[in-house]
């Protein structure tokens, strides 16, 4: 039973999500192939060996770099009868979910996103899939031979299992109706922590009271290597761009640490990050309904605190 | 033109997720159930762009029991023209899109196929992406605009990190979300005009999607919150190091 994994490429380098996905087909017990689409650093292509894979393929059409949701959907389909393999895993993201859905109709696979655990083949092969935006799982078996899993942030541990492989070229044939969407063009943050991938998010909320007042936010996740996040009135009110929203109609979160600083914990703010592990809320409100869904509280103003908690940071590296 | 909105019919947001059956069935008891909020703006960017281009009409569906009958009649009265319901308990995704897509080819000649990004009960995210495959559409989500000249759209859509801009040629399927356009309150007079307008019950296509559930699960409960003085941050950041260990 082979396993094909779909790796994704941000800035040249394997997203820190395909890395769990490679390190969930190998832990699945393998073989696993994973491929790129598109430019991609070589050397990120080879260390894929050490998270678990066994061959790696590279289909480096210029016009994949572009990334095109029916043309990716035609190349994994291929790909998959080239290697024989019944099972596709990727990562669930803005380009991993809408490719798996078009992949598993094109071959008659069962699917689930949002899979949170490895499969249990005790009776069947059954995953655990995130429902209700975090409030509840579901387990499903999927029971056609084909399956395409996309898996949700922490599904699987990137560990080093192995080592580098060699890259093997993966050539293509495209057509025209696959790329029947054109692509214009693309604004995208650089040098940034991306949101779903971060570790550590930084978010803030109205009781940051304007734009202007992002500074103390921004030096707080520098000083983290974290991202930066909002709650959604944030975004509607234009003090932060529309990706860094997160809840229940933005952005689901999954980092070791979510920092909130003036929100006050709307159940659709809480929505989105529920599957942190830890959370540190800091409110100036002791009664902020946040506060029940934290870990670590501080009852304060954000001007005061956030400025002490970065310098705090700096003197503890 | 000819548009088709599908919507799903879910637990308000702020409704508290509870299973019944040995943990195999939902629970509505208590729960209020509303035009799922990605829908909604699907819905609403329909009808702007009905107001705008005459002679167009905004069909609404919807896979579910007669209990959905209430939401629909609501994107009734937001403004659709005529809605379907296809009468069965919508139970995965696939099965979902393969009786969309299925009302698609039997009643023909839909431009656009809008629907939410993903539906907030099950947040699968990929009917919009089935639809488009069975029917051999290109299908873009999440969409965040969508303006319309002529047989071409263009679009931006929210990738990590920022958006992009995508051109299309009609027919296509898209999934919406905010800010493509602003949620719709009904008025007295779409109220009144919706229990009239037509709403079809069609019977379901047999469909084996390979998926079947087996339990839902509730994650476990959280602990207390340790609060710490706002004059004493460097103790939150020795329990960040020592305690939780994510520094
Ligand atoms: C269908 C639906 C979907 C929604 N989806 C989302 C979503 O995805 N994400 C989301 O975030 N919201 C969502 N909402 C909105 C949500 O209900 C809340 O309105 C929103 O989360 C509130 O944002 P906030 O906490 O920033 O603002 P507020 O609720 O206004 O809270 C501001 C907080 O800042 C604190 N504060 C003020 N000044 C200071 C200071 N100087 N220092 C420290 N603290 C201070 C206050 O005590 C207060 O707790 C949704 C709502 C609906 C109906």
């Amino acid at each position: 039973m082979s396993i094909l994994v779909f790796v994704e490429i941000a800035e040249g380098q394997i997203k820190k999500t395909s890395l769990e996905a490679v390190a969930y087909a190998h832990a699945m017990g393998g073989p696993v192939t994973a491929i790129a689409l598109g430019a991609a650093d070589q050397s990120a292509l080879t260390s894929l060996g050490k998270y678990g894979a066994q061959k790696v393929l590279h289909a480096a059409d210029e016009k994949l770099n572009k990334e095109v949701i029916q043309a990716y959907a035609s190349v994994l389909t291929k790909a998959l009868q080239d290697e024989g393999a019944d099972i596709l895993v990727l990562a669930s993201s803005s380009l991993g979910t809408p490719v798996a859905a078009r992949v598993a109709t094109k071959i008659g696979a069962s699917l689930a996103t949002n899979v949170t655990e490895l499969p249990d083949t005790t009776a069947g092969f059954v995953v655990k899939r995130s429902i209700y935006t975090g409030k509840a799982f579901a387990k499903v078996t999927l029971s056609n031979t084909k399956k395409v899993i996309a898996l949700k942030k922490n599904a699987a541990e990137a560990k080093e299992v192995g080592s580098d492989v060699a890259v093997t070229p993966y050539s293509v044939t495209l057509s025209d109706a696959d790329f029947a969407t054109k692509i214009l063009s693309s604004e995208k943050a650089t040098g940034e922590v991306l949101l779903p991938e971060a570790n550590i998010v930084v978010s803030g909320g109205r009781g940051m009271k304007g734009a202007e007042h992002w500074g103390i936010l921004e030096e707080l996740a520098k000083t983290l290597h974290a991202a930066t996040g909002c709650s959604k009135p944030v975004s509607d009110m234009g003090w932060r761009p529309h990706h860094e929203h997160v809840g229940q109609t933005g952005v689901k979160v999954a980092p070791q640490l979510y920092i909130a600083v003036g929100i006050s914990g709307a159940i659709q703010h809480l929505a989105g990050v529920n599957s942190s592990k830890y959370i540190v809320v800091i409110n100036k409100d002791a009664d902020a309904p946040f506060f029940k869904a934290a870990d670590y509280g501080i009852v304060g103003d954000a001007f005061d605190v956030v400025p002490k908690l970065t310098e705090a940071l700096k003197a503890a590296k | 033109m000819k548009i088709l909105v599908c919507i799903t019919h879910v637990p308000d947001t702020t409704s508290k997720i509870n299973f019944t059956d040995n943990n195999t069935k939902f629970d509505p008891t208590g729960v209020q159930f509303i035009i799922g909020p990605y829908d909604d703006y699907a819905l609403a960017r329909a009808i702007e762009i009905k107001e705008a281009n005459a002679g167009t009409t905004v069909t609404v569906l919807n896979v579910g029991t007669a209990d959905t009958e209430p939401t629909i009649r609501k994107a009734l009265a937001i403004g659709a023209d005529d809605a379907i319901r296809i009468n069965a308990e919508p139970t995965d995704s696939f099965f979902v899109a393969s009786q969309i897509a299925e009302h698609a080819k039997s009643a023909g000649g839909y431009d656009l196929i809008l629907m939410g990004r993903e539906s907030i009960d099950y947040n699968s995210g990929v009917v919009h992406g089935i639809v488009g495959e069975i029917l051999g559409l290109p299908s873009i989500s999440p969409v965040m605009k969508l303006d319309i000249e002529g047989t071409t759209a263009k679009l931006a859509r929210e990738i990590e990190g920022g958006k992009e801009y995508v051109e299309v040629s009609l027919p296509f399927v898209a999934g919406c979300q905010e800010p493509i356009a602003e949620w719709k309150i009904p008025n007295m007079r779409g109220i009144m005009s919706a229990r009239t307008k037509p709403l079809k019950v069609v019977e379901p296509k047999a469909v084996d999607s390979g998926v079947k559930l087996q339990k839902f699960e509730l994650p476990p409960p959280k602990g207390a919150v340790k609060m710490i003085s706002a004059d004493n941050v460097a103790e939150l950041v020795t329990l960040l190091k020592n305690e939780a260990k994510v520094l």
